[in-house]
């Protein structure tokens, strides 16, 4: 029956997602019930990058994801593994538009790398889960949840996210299953 | 609950839309303004919980705009956005009543505590002045009844001296209600949030009053097993009520007179010197001036309290609050007592209205109480009243004035029509003039009809 699920394009972004997870769309689809086909596409993220913060401007990185959505297609998120900004945050996990077609996620804060800690691909792999089904929730116009389970909570620091589950809390899932 | 409004100032477009989407995905309801001008039309006193201010902006710079916002609407919690190079415009922000600032770019961390912090500070903020309100309803002075021009006097004393921390001296007849009116003042007071702490000096044998007022420390005296602090002590930060102050003896005098001067004493038995903090408010029935003059009351004492004196007149010269006065005793003894409240018959309604009332308010009280107490019917009848009313029936017409017969029977009518002038004239058989010049005559007033 998933020709009648709506569909979400997993973009990785310059193969910002590796070979290895090739699951995600399943593992995606079982929180909700979306279509998750993956694309791969390229995008010069030189032109997007502060040589003052060394980072990537997020907001135009979705600009030009939002350009490579399929013409049948309602929503895309991509994936990329540069570190992203916007100018008045220090970094970001994502970035999406409230109730709208596009979201970034950036999986450069996810690895436990980032903080000097021994690589744990496991644990990268539930965290991009996460952050993907977060951003898609507020594509879906759901704002941040007070249950710091749900995958909807507000996260700030990557250990937010360890505690989150991949899924929505009843509360978001009733609105999502309203709308 | 409705979602918080915040207001994102920043000629940044970038800023606007970064901090826009932020704050969105928590639910927020955000709106921007790019320059002074449009802030200043979007701002009314409300309208936003939080405004996220740039300090730097072309045009108005934000410290200019900060004090502009803060006019219209100065409860507004402002959070300055700065850069590096300003912040010590930040500072002096803070200084001018922003909640705090942040530097540009911020760790979305920090963002999100300030924010929860300012909103924590909004809510508290409005619950200190919900309750604030509502300490003053429940503090107001709507127990002391009375809309005669005496106590409307008395009223517009008590609302001038509350404001100010002068010593009070409240004189009237026992029963016209002197600690009412030091409550009163006391809860239209800036010490209104400390007790009040009230001293019955004339039913205190001295013995005790001297332990009651100023305490005593551990084995001051056989019996003083522990340490306890007095009503001085206790007043701290509040007022002091002293009832009765005519009747303390010429050594309590001294040892009052002491701590008022320098707001010190010592517990008895202690030997360190206690400072304390409090408005001083006395209330006799005693003619102090004589008092004075028979050297029972120290000078300096008398000079020392009467600084500001209310005088309370007899509930016989404001007759026109004896009606309300009993209705709102009924009113409250129904309510305590579980039961309806009644009307008056006209006989009782007479006999109240005639009777001299040497025990002042509280015998109508008490008169009140017994009445609603021991009546059987829907109205408080002659025979509810205590026995010494009655007996006041056979009493009234030498007990009372022709001029006080006159004033109460235009009362009765004024009663009677509502306070209808020209039917008022009419069933009084004189023109609307007489009836003007005797209303001015007898102070009567047809609005509180």
């Amino acid at each position: 029956m998933n020709d009648h699920k709506k569909t979400v394009y997993l973009a990785s972004i310059n193969h910002a997602i590796p070979p290895y997870w090739q699951n995600m769309a399943n593992d995606l689809g079982s929180a909700v019930n979306f279509a998750f086909p993956c694309i791969e596409i390229a995008i010069d993220l030189n032109l997007f990058y502060s040589e003052e913060r060394g980072q990537y401007h997020s907001t135009l990185i979705l600009s030009k994801i939002l350009n490579r959505l399929p013409k049948n297609g309602e929503k895309i998120i991509g994936v990329t593994n540069v570190d992203i900004f916007v100018p008045i945050l220090t970094f970001l996990f994502g970035e999406a538009q409230l109730g709208g077609k596009g979201a970034i996620v950036s999986t450069c804060r996810l690895h436990n790398e980032f903080y000097g800690l021994p690589q744990d691909d496991r644990l990268l792999y539930a965290r991009t889960i996460k952050e993907v089904l977060h951003e898609l929730g507020h594509l879906l116009d759901l704002v941040h949840c007070r249950d710091y389970e749900c995958v909807m909570h507000s996260s700030t620091y990557v250990e937010d996210i360890d505690l989150k589950k991949p899924q929505f809390c009843p509360v978001c899932q009733s609105i999502l299953t309203t709308d | 609950m409705q979602p918080y409004k915040i207001l994102v100032v920043d000629d940044e477009l970038s800023v606007r839309t970064a901090l826009e989407g932020w704050f969105l995905e928590d639910g927020f309801k955000v709106d921007t303004a790019e320059s002074a001008e449009e802030t200043l039309k979007k701002i009314q006193p409300g309208s936003y919980d939080l405004i996220l201010l740039d300090i730097k902006m072309s045009g108005m710079d934000g410290i200019t705009l900060q004090k502009k916002i803060k006019d219209i609407d100065p409860q507004a919690i402002i959070i300055i956005i700065t850069a590096y190079a300003s912040v010590d415009t930040a500072v002096e922000a803070l200084k001018l009543g922003a909640f705090d600032y942040v530097t540009k770019p911020f760790d979305p961390d920090d963002l999100s505590n300030l924010v929860g912090n300012a909103l924590k500070q909004k809510e508290l903020t409005t619950e200190n002045i919900k309750l604030k309100e509502k300490i003053s309803e429940l503090s107001s002075i709507d127990e002391i009844v009375g809309d005669s021009i005496e106590m409307n006097r008395v009223f517009e004393m008590v609302q001038t001296v509350a404001e100010t921390d002068s010593t009070v001296l409240i004189r009237g007849e026992s029963g016209t209600g002197k600690e009412l009116v030091a409550r009163a003042i006391h809860s239209r007071s800036k010490r209104r949030y400390f007790p009040i702490v009230a001293v019955n000096c004339g039913a205190i044998p001295e013995t005790l009053l001297e332990s009651e007022l100023f305490g005593h420390e551990k084995g001051a005296f056989t019996g003083a097993h522990y340490r306890r602090k007095g009503k001085i002590e206790l007043a701290h930060g509040g007022t002091l009520f002293l009832d009765e102050i005519g009747d303390i003896s010429s050594k309590m005098q001294v040892d009052l007179l002491r701590v008022l001067e320098n707001k010190r004493f010592t517990r008895l038995g202690g030997d360190k010197e206690i400072q304390v903090d409090f408005r001083l408010i006395c209330a006799t029935n005693k003619n102090l001036e004589k008092l004075v003059e028979e050297e029972i009351f120290r000078e300096d004492v008398y000079y020392r309290i009467n600084v500001f004196t209310i005088f309370l007149p007899p509930l016989r010269e404001r007759r026109a609050d004896i009606l309300p006065l009993a209705l709102h005793f009924i009113k409250k003894c129904a309510r305590s007592m579980g039961k309806a409240e009644k009307q008056i018959s006209p006989q009782a309604e007479a006999i109240l209205l005639t009777y001299p009332w040497p025990g002042n308010v509280r015998e109508l009280e008490n008169a009140i109480e017994r009445a609603m107490v021991i009546g059987k019917h829907a109205d408080v009848r002659l025979e509810d009243l205590p026995l010494r009313l009655n007996e006041q029936e056979r009493l009234s017409e030498r007990a009372i004035s022709l001029s006080d017969v006159e004033k109460l029977h235009i009362e009765k009518i004024f009663k009677d029509t509502k306070g209808n002038i020209t039917r008022a004239a009419g069933l009084l058989g004189i023109d609307r003039v007489t009836l003007y010049k005797k209303l001015k005559k007898h102070g009567i007033q047809r609005e509180s009809f």
